[in-house]
C-alpha cells in the first residue's frame, strides 16, 4: 500500500537541481511581450490627466494601454465586479494599476512605466477601520450578527467579567515566486495561459469574460506555483487578463511578473483586524456568555473578503462550548490594497480572539491558561460511530442568467443554497452556528502533548527561573486548534479527475488541485497507485490543464487531498474495476477475486505484471480511461442565518511554545515548540510533517515579526523583504518536536485522512500567549498584547503590566 | 575594457556588448537560458538567485540579482545547474535535501542548494548564519537544517572544486583581454590598484563607485537608474588588506565584511557577534567596509561600532590625502564631507578595546537593517569613567555619538544609578524618527535602556535573548 508512506516530494530532484519549471522559466518564442503596470501614487482620486507620450517613446516599448484603450474595462474580481484591471478614472489605492505597458523586455517595460505624467485630484482616502466606520465604508449592507443563546443576559449575570480589544495585523504571502503569468496567442483567438495560480478555472473564466470568449476558448495550464499560500487564490487574475489582453491585439506571446515591490503594492493580503470582546465566565474561568466584534479592513474591492470574514466568525469558538454566544462581523471597505485569501481563510483570526479570552480570563483568575482552556473545552466525542447527520439536500438558488458570474470562486455571492437547519444531535454541544461537535478529540490529545512537552514541570521550572532574572523573561502556553474542513460555499466540495492507463502499464494521472509545494500530486498519486497495487513511481503526475479536467474548485480551504484524491480514486477505481472484470472472465473467476497488489495482478492462482495485464486489455478492447468525481457529502449551510453544517469534519491540533523575551528592548525569541496534529491516517506523514512545521512558523511570524506599516498617505511603507520581515532559519524554534495524532478520521475521506494545509497554521497562536505569559511575569498588569508582536509591542506590553504607560 | 572573461559551470565564457550594470541573474535567465537560478525579491534580501563564485581568495556565495557581470572577470561562477556533478552524480546537499524533505514549493531550493553546496565545500556548519540569507516560507526551515547537518561528514565532490584549479591555473594570466585599438571606449572601469582609481575618479568625479555592489545594486534594480560612468572596485587588492599596525589595526576601505568578521571577531567578540548579524553570508561576501561608511546611510552597522571605538578614517582623492575622526565625516542625512572624486581609502581603529559592546535591535534577528544600533566603549579607571565613546545608528539622520550622555558618564562611577541619570540625557542627543522599523519613542527608549543592558552586561549578567536555551 503506497498511501502513507514518507515518500518524498515528487518534485524533489527538480528542485534539488534546478530544473523544476515555473511560469517564469517557460521558454516562450522570441519575439514575447513582456508587461508591466503602472500604478497610483495616491491612495483615493480622481485622475485628471493621464500622459503616457514618455512611456510610449521608452527604449522597447512596443504597446501602451490606458483606460481609453478599452470599450470595456475587463474586471478581474473573484466577487462583486468590482477589480477594474485599470482605473478608469478613480483610483482607490495605492499601488491601483492605472495602465499597462508592453515592451521587449521586462526590464524595459519596469523602466517605461515610471514614465507617465499623471495628475490627480485627491479625495480623502479611508485607511483604517475607525476611517471606515465613521464613513459607514462597507460591505454588504451592515455588519452581519450571528447569536445564539442570550450573551448580553449571560453575561450580566456571569460571576467575573472581562473584556478588551485586541488589533490583528494583517499578512503578506512572500509566496517566493512571485505573481506571473504568461499568454500564447493560437489559431482562431483561442488562447493558452500559464498561470501561476491555485485556481486555474478562475484564470479561464474571467480571461474568457474579458475577451468575451467561451470558456472552451481558453486553456489553462498549471504546472507548480512557487508558493501560493491563499495570495494565488484570485490575485494572479489580472496578470493573466492583461497578457491574454495584449496577445489578443499585438497577436503575440505576452508575459506579466510582478517585480516583488509592484507585487507588493498591488496585490491584497491577509486580513487585519480589531477584536473587540466580552466575556463573562464562573470561578472556574467557564465561560457562560462572550460577545466579540470584528472589524475587518477589506481593502477597496470585495475579492473573498465575505467568506473570509464568515470563516472567522466559524472559528470564534475554536476548541471551546460557548453556550451564550454574540457574533457582530464588520467588513470594512478602505483605501488599500483589497485583502484577500491567506491559509486560515480568516479561521486564524477568529481563533487568535478565543484565545484572547481564554488568556484574559486566566489573568483575572489567577490561573494557568490551560485549565481556563480545558474547562472551556467541548465534550469528548462519544467513542461510538457518530449519529447519521441529515443528509444535506442541497437546493440551491436557480443559477443566474447573467453568464459573467463566477460560480467556482469562494466569492460567489449569487447562490445561496436553501436548506432548513440540521437537526440538532441530542447529545451533542454545539457550535455558535449550531453544528454539533461529534469528534472532538481536544482532550485526550492535549493531555498527551501535556504530557510529552512535560509542559507542567516546564512551567513551574520558568516561574523560578523568572524569580531570579530581572531582564530577561520567559514564558510558556499551550494553544488548540479545531479548524473547519470543507469549502463554506458549499457547491465548491466537488473535484473532477483524469486517469490513463497506457498500454505499456504507465498511468498517467490528473485532477483539478494544483501544487504549490503543499506535495498534492504527490499524495493523490499514492493513491492511485494504491488502488492499482503500483509502485508510485509508475504514476506520471502531469500539470493541471483546465482542458482535463474542468470546473474545478480553488486549490484551497485545505481541501485538495480530500477532494481530488477521492476524485482520482474514483477514477482509479472504474479502470481497475474494468481490468478485473476482463482478466476474471479471461479466468472464469469472479472480478472480485482479482487482487491488484506489488506490482502485480493476482487471479485465479496466477499473478501478472500489471502492464502485461494492461496490454492484454487494450488489445481486448477495455477503455482503460476514466473521469473521477467526489462532491463532499453532508453538508448543508446557511450563511446569512448563520445556521447548518459547513464541514464535513474538524482537523484538531495543539501546540506548546516556550519564548524569552528581553524586558529592555522587547527583543524576543522562540526556545522550544512542541506540536501534536491530528491529520488523521496520514498520507503521507512526511509531508504532513511538512506542511506542520511550515505552517507553525509561519503562523508565528504572522504574530511576530511580520509588520505591514502603511504610511499617513496609505502607501504601503513595508513593501520588500529589506523592510517585511517573515521568519528566517535562525527563528524556527531551535528545539521542535512535531509529532502526528495517527487516528483515523471518523467521516469517509481518502484512506480516512484529513486535511493538513491550513490547521497547523493557528499552532503559531501559542507563540502569541507565550509571549503574553512572560510578559505577564513582568508586572501585576494583564499584557493585552497586540500583534504582531514585535518587540516594540512587547517592550509597550512590559510597560503596561508594570504600570508605565 | 568592454569585454569580461569568466568561467561558467566550468566551461569558459567571454561576455561583451552588455551593459555593464546587467546583472547576472537577468544575464543567466534570459541571455543564457540558465532558470535554475530564480528571482525572489530582486534585491538581495531573500537569497533565491544565490551563486557560488570562486576568486583567488575562495568560494564564496553572492545574491546574483545584485551581482554586475564585470564583478566576474577572472572569476568562476557556479550555478545550481552545476552543483551536480557532469554525468548528473547527485551533490550530497541536494540528496540530504530530497531525503530529509527540505523542499517543498521548491522556489527557494536552488538558492539554499548553492549555498548549503557552499558551505559544504568550505567545511562551514554553522548552519544558521550560513542560511540566513535564504528565506523559505514554505518549511519552517527546521527539514533544511536537517538536510544541512546530514551533509556535513560527505567528503567534497571532486568537481566542487575545479572552479579553484581553473582561477589558480589562470592565476597571474590578467583577467581580460587587453583592449584592441579599434575597440569602442570603455563603458567601465576595473581599476587594479588604489592609484589607478584615484586616477580615475580625479577624471570622472561624477562616475559611481561600485564596490560589492549590495546597495548601489538596487539602484540598478530598484531605483532603474543609469549609472555611468562605473568604476569596478573588486580589483584593487591594495584596498583590501588589514593591517596591523601595532597599537591601531588598519583597514582597507575594499574589505568585505565577511572578512572584517573574521579578522576582528576574535578581538572584539561583540563587534564579531554585530557583524554576524550584518545582513546575510551573501551579502557580508559581497559588500565592504568602506561602502557601508562611504554610503552614509544612518542605519548602517558600521560606523556606529567603528566610532564608538575610535576610528580614523582616511581620504584620498587624487594624490591628496587626509583623515579625520570617523564621526566627523558625517554632516547630515546622506550628506558626507567628502569632495568629488574623493573616496575612502582606509580606516584606522585601536588594536584593543576591551570594554566594546554593540547592541543591534532590529525587527528580526538575522539578516535585517537595524532599527537602533548602539556601540559603547567606556574606560573605567580608578571607579569612574575616564572616556566614553557611545555611538548610535537609526537615532538620526546619520550615525552620531551620544554627546550628553557621553558627558554625564565622564567622572562618574559606572552604576545603574549613573546611567539612569546618564540616558535621561538621551534626549538631548537625539530625536529619532519614526518610520517602519520602530516608533521615535521606542528608538529612543531603547536606546536608553542598551545603557542600562551595558552596565549588567560589563557585570557578566546575561543580556540577550539569544544567550538562552530551552
Amino acid at each position: 500500500m503506497s498511501m502513507g508512506k514518507p515518500l518524498p516530494h515528487d518534485a524533489a530532484p527538480l528542485h534539488v537541481t534546478g530544473q523544476a519549471r515555473y511560469v517564469d522559466d517557460i521558454p516562450l518564442p522570441a519575439n514575447a511581450l513582456h508587461l508591466a503596470f503602472g500604478l497610483s501614487t495616491i491612495a483615493h482620486g480622481r485622475i485628471t490627466a493621464l500622459d503616457l507620450s514618455a512611456v510610449r517613446a521608452a527604449p522597447g516599448v512596443v504597446a501602451v494601454f490606458g483606460p481609453e484603450d478599452f470599450d470595456e474595462m475587463p474586471d478581474c474580481s473573484p466577487s462583486a465586479h468590482d477589480e477594474p484591471l485599470l482605473s478608469t478614472g478613480e483610483v482607490f489605492y495605492l499601488g491601483m494599476p492605472i495602465f499597462l505597458v508592453a515592451a521587449e523586455s521586462h526590464l524595459a517595460a519596469r523602466k517605461a512605466a515610471r514614465l507617465a505624467k499623471v495628475g490627480y485630484e485627491t479625495l480623502p482616502a479611508l485607511l483604517t477601520v475607525d476611517d471606515a466606520l465613521a464613513a459607514q465604508s462597507r460591505f454588504e449592507d451592515g455588519p452581519v450578527l450571528w447569536q445564539k443563546g442570550d450573551a448580553p443576559r449571560a453575561i450580566t449575570g456571569a460571576a467575573h467579567v472581562v473584556e478588551g480589544q485586541l488589533e490583528v495585523g494583517g499578512q503578506e504571502h512572500f509566496y517566493l515566486e512571485g505573481q506571473v503569468a504568461a499568454c500564447l496567442p493560437l489559431e482562431g483567438g483561442e488562447l493558452l495561459v500559464h498561470s501561476s495560480t491555485q485556481h486555474p478555472s478562475e484564470i479561464q473564466h474571467k480571461v474568457a469574460h474579458a475577451l468575451h470568449l467561451p470558456m472552451s476558448a481558453v486553456r489553462v495550464e498549471v504546472r507548480r506555483m512557487g508558493g501560493g499560500f491563499g495570495g494565488k487564490e484570485s490575485q494572479g487574475n489580472a496578470l493573466a487578463i492583461a497578457c491574454a489582453v495584449v496577445a489578443t491585439r499585438t497577436g503575440r506571446p505576452a508575459k506579466m511578473r510582478y517585480d516583488r515591490d509592484d507585487d507588493m503594492m498591488i496585490t491584497g493580503k491577509r486580513h487585519d483586524l480589531r477584536i473587540l470582546y466580552r466575556a463573562g465566565f464562573d470561578d472556574n474561568g467557564q465561560i457562560t456568555g462572550v460577545e466579540f466584534t470584528h472589524l475587518f479592513r477589506c481593502g477597496w474591492a470585495q475579492d473573498l473578503s465575505l467568506p473570509v470574514a464568515d470563516r472567522a466568525m466559524l472559528h470564534s469558538d475554536n476548541c471551546y462550548h460557548l453556550p451564550h454566544i454574540r457574533i457582530e462581523s464588520h467588513r470594512l471597505k478602505t483605501h488599500t490594497q483589497s485583502a484577500t485569501a491567506f491559509r486560515g481563510f480568516g479561521g486564524p483570526q477568529g481563533m487568535v480572539g478565543i484565545e484572547r479570552v481564554m488568556d484574559h480570563i486566566a489573568h483575572a483568575l489567577g490561573r494557568d491558561p490551560l485549565e481556563v482552556r480545558r474547562a472551556n473545552f467541548y465534550h469528548a466525542a462519544n467513542t461510538e460511530a457518530a449519529p447519521a447527520p441529515p443528509v444535506g439536500q442541497i437546493t440551491p438558488e436557480a443559477p443566474p442568467a447573467d453568464d459573467s458570474v463566477d460560480l467556482t470562486s469562494r466569492g460567489a455571492t449569487a447562490m445561496q443554497p436553501r436548506g432548513t437547519v440540521p437537526a440538532r444531535a441530542a447529545t451533542a454541544q454545539t457550535t455558535p452556528y449550531f453544528m454539533p461537535v461529534e469528534d472532538f478529540i481536544g482532550h485526550e490529545l492535549v493531555a498527551a502533548l501535556v504530557a510529552s512537552s512535560d509542559y507542567a514541570a516546564r512551567r513551574r521550572a520558568i516561574a523560578e527561573w523568572n524569580q531570579a532574572s530581572p531582564i530577561l523573561k520567559r514564558g510558556i502556553a499551550l494553544t488548540p486548534v479545531k479548524f473547519g474542513i470543507s469549502f463554506t460555499l458549499t457547491h465548491l466540495n466537488q473535484a473532477g479527475a483524469l486517469v490513463h492507463v497506457y498500454q505499456d502499464g504507465s498511468i498517467h494521472l490528473n485532477h483539478g488541485g494544483t501544487e504549490m509545494g503543499q506535495g498534492l500530486f504527490q499524495k493523490v498519486a499514492q493513491v492511485a497507485a494504491g488502488v492499482f497495487g503500483v509502485d508510485p513511481a509508475r504514476v506520471k503526475i502531469t500539470a493541471t490543464d483546465t482542458a482535463k479536467v474542468p470546473n474545478t474548485s480553488a486549490t484551497a480551504a485545505s481541501s485538495g487531498s480530500d477532494l481530488n484524491g477521492m476524485a482520482a480514486q474514483a477514477a482509479c477505481i472504474i479502470i481497475r474495476d474494468r481490468m478485473a472484470e476482463f482478466i476474471a472472465a479471461k479466468h472464469q473467476v469472479k472480478p472480485e477475486t482479482v487482487c491488484f497488489a506489488d506490482g502485480l495482478v493476482r487471479v485465479a492462482g496466477e499473478a501478472y505484471e500489471f502492464a502485461r495485464v494492461a496490454m492484454w486489455a487494450y488489445l481486448a478492447r477495455v477503455s482503460l480511461s476514466s473521469t473521477g468525481f467526489y462532491a463532499t457529502p453532508k453538508l448543508q449551510w446557511d450563511r446569512k442565518a448563520g445556521k447548518g453544517r459547513p464541514f464535513l469534519y474538524f482537523a484538531y491540533g495543539a501546540a506548546v511554545t516556550e519564548v524569552v523575551i528581553d524586558t529592555l528592548t522587547g527583543e524576543n525569541r522562540i526556545l522550544r515548540a512542541d506540536l501534536l496534529h491530528d491529520t488523521g491516517n496520514s498520507l503521507n506523514t512526511a509531508l504532513d510533517i511538512g506542511q506542520i512545521e511550515g505552517a507553525y512558523v509561519q503562523g508565528a511570524g504572522w504574530l511576530t515579526t511580520e509588520e505591514l506599516v502603511w504610511d499617513a498617505k496609505g502607501r504601503l511603507a513595508t513593501h520588500a523583504p529589506s523592510t517585511y520581515k517573515i521568519p528566517a532559519c535562525s527563528d524556527r524554534p531551535s528545539v521542535f518536536n512535531v509529532a502526528l495524532w495517527g487516528k483515523p478520521n471518523r467521516e469517509d475521506t481518502v484512506g480516512r485522512s484529513k486535511a493538513v494545509g491550513e490547521p497547523p497554521f493557528m499552532l503559531g497562536i501559542s507563540a502569541f500567549y507565550a509571549l503574553s505569559d512572560a510578559i505577564a511575569a513582568c508586572g501585576p498588569g494583564y499584557p493585552a498584547l497586540d500583534a504582531p508582536a514585535t518587540a516594540e509591542r512587547v517592550l509597550a506590553a512590559v510597560n503596561r503590566v508594570r504600570g508605565h504607560v | 575594457m568592454s569585454q569580461i572573461a569568466f568561467h561558467l559551470n566550468g566551461a569558459p565564457i567571454r561576455v561583451s556588448d552588455e551593459a555593464p550594470t546587467r546583472t547576472l541573474l537577468d544575464w543567466l535567465r534570459e541571455t543564457r537560458g540558465l532558470t535554475g537560478t530564480k528571482e525572489g525579491c530582486n534585491e538581495g534580501d531573500c537569497g533565491a538567485c544565490t551563486v557560488m563564485v570562486t576568486d583567488a581568495t575562495g568560494s564564496r556565495a553572492l545574491n546574483a540579482c545584485i551581482l554586475f557581470l564585470p564583478q566576474l572577470d577572472g572569476k568562476a561562477v557556479r550555478t545550481v545547474e552545476g552543483i551536480a556533478g557532469p554525468q548528473g552524480q547527485t551533490h550530497p546537499v541536494q540528496q540530504a535535501m530530497i531525503d530529509h524533505h527540505g523542499s517543498q514549493c521548491g522556489f527557494c531550493t536552488p538558492g539554499f542548494i548553492v549555498s548549503m553546496a557552499t558551505a559544504h565545500l568550505n567545511g562551514a556548519s554553522d548552519h544558521d548564519d550560513q542560511l540566513a540569507g535564504n528565506l523559505c516560507r514554505c518549511t519552517g526551515y527546521a527539514p533544511i537544517i536537517r538536510a544541512a547537518k546530514a551533509a556535513e561528514t560527505a567528503p567534497v565532490p571532486e568537481w566542487m572544486t575545479t572552479d579553484r584549479d581553473i582561477i589558480r591555473s589562470s592565476a597571474g594570466q590578467g583577467q581580460s583581454p587587453a583592449r584592441g585599438e579599434a575597440e569602442p571606449a570603455p563603458r567601465f572601469v576595473q581599476p587594479r590598484s588604489s592609484d589607478e582609481l584615484a586616477q580615475w575618479y580625479l577624471a570622472n568625479p561624477e562616475g559611481t563607485l561600485i564596490a560589492g555592489a549590495t546597495d548601489v545594486g538596487l539602484w540598478v534594480t530598484k531605483q532603474l537608474r543609469n549609472l555611468a560612468p562605473v568604476a569596478f572596485l573588486s580589483g584593487i587588492t591594495d584596498l583590501q588588506q588589514i593591517e596591523d599596525q601595532g597599537d591601531r589595526l588598519r583597514i582597507g576601505a575594499g574589505v568585505t565584511i565577511a572578512a572584517l568578521r573574521a579578522a576582528l571577531g576574535p578581538r572584539f567578540p561583540s563587534l564579531g557577534e554585530l557583524l554576524r548579524r550584518y545582513s546575510s553570508e551573501q551579502v557580508r561576501n559581497a559588500a565592504t567596509i568602506g561602502g557601508n561608511i562611504a554610503n552614509g546611510s544612518p542605519i548602517g552597522d558600521g560606523p556606529p561600532a567603528l566610532i564608538a571605538l575610535g576610528a580614523r578614517l582616511h581620504l584620498r582623492r587624487g594624490d591628496v590625502r587626509r583623515e579625520m575622526a570617523l564621526e566627523d565625516f558625517f554632516l547630515e542625512y546622506r550628506k558626507q564631507d567628502r569632495q568629488p572624486g574623493e573616496f575612502v581609502e582606509a580606516v584606522t581603529i585601536p588594536a584593543k578595546a576591551p570594554a566594546l559592546r554593540c547592541y543591534k535591535l532590529s525587527k528580526r534577528f538575522d539578516q535585517d537593517i537595524s532599527a537602533v544600533c548602539g556601540c559603547f566603549n567606556l574606560t573605567v579607571a580608578d571607579g569612574v569613567v575616564t572616556e566614553a565613546r557611545i555611538a548610535f545608528g537609526g537615532m538620526a539622520g546619520t550615525p552620531k555619538r551620544a554627546a550628553a550622555v557621553e558627558a554625564a558618564l565622564l567622572g562618574q562611577p559606572l552604576t545603574l544609578d549613573v546611567a539612569e541619570k546618564a540616558a535621561a540625557r538621551m534626549a538631548e542627543d537625539f530625536t529619532p524618527l519614526s518610520d517602519m522599523r520602530a516608533s521615535a519613542a521606542y528608538r529612543l527608549a531603547t536606546a536608553q535602556n542598551m545603557l542600562h543592558r551595558y552596565v549588567h552586561d560589563l557585570n557578566g549578567t546575561k543580556v540577550s535573548v539569544l544567550e538562552v536555551r530551552a
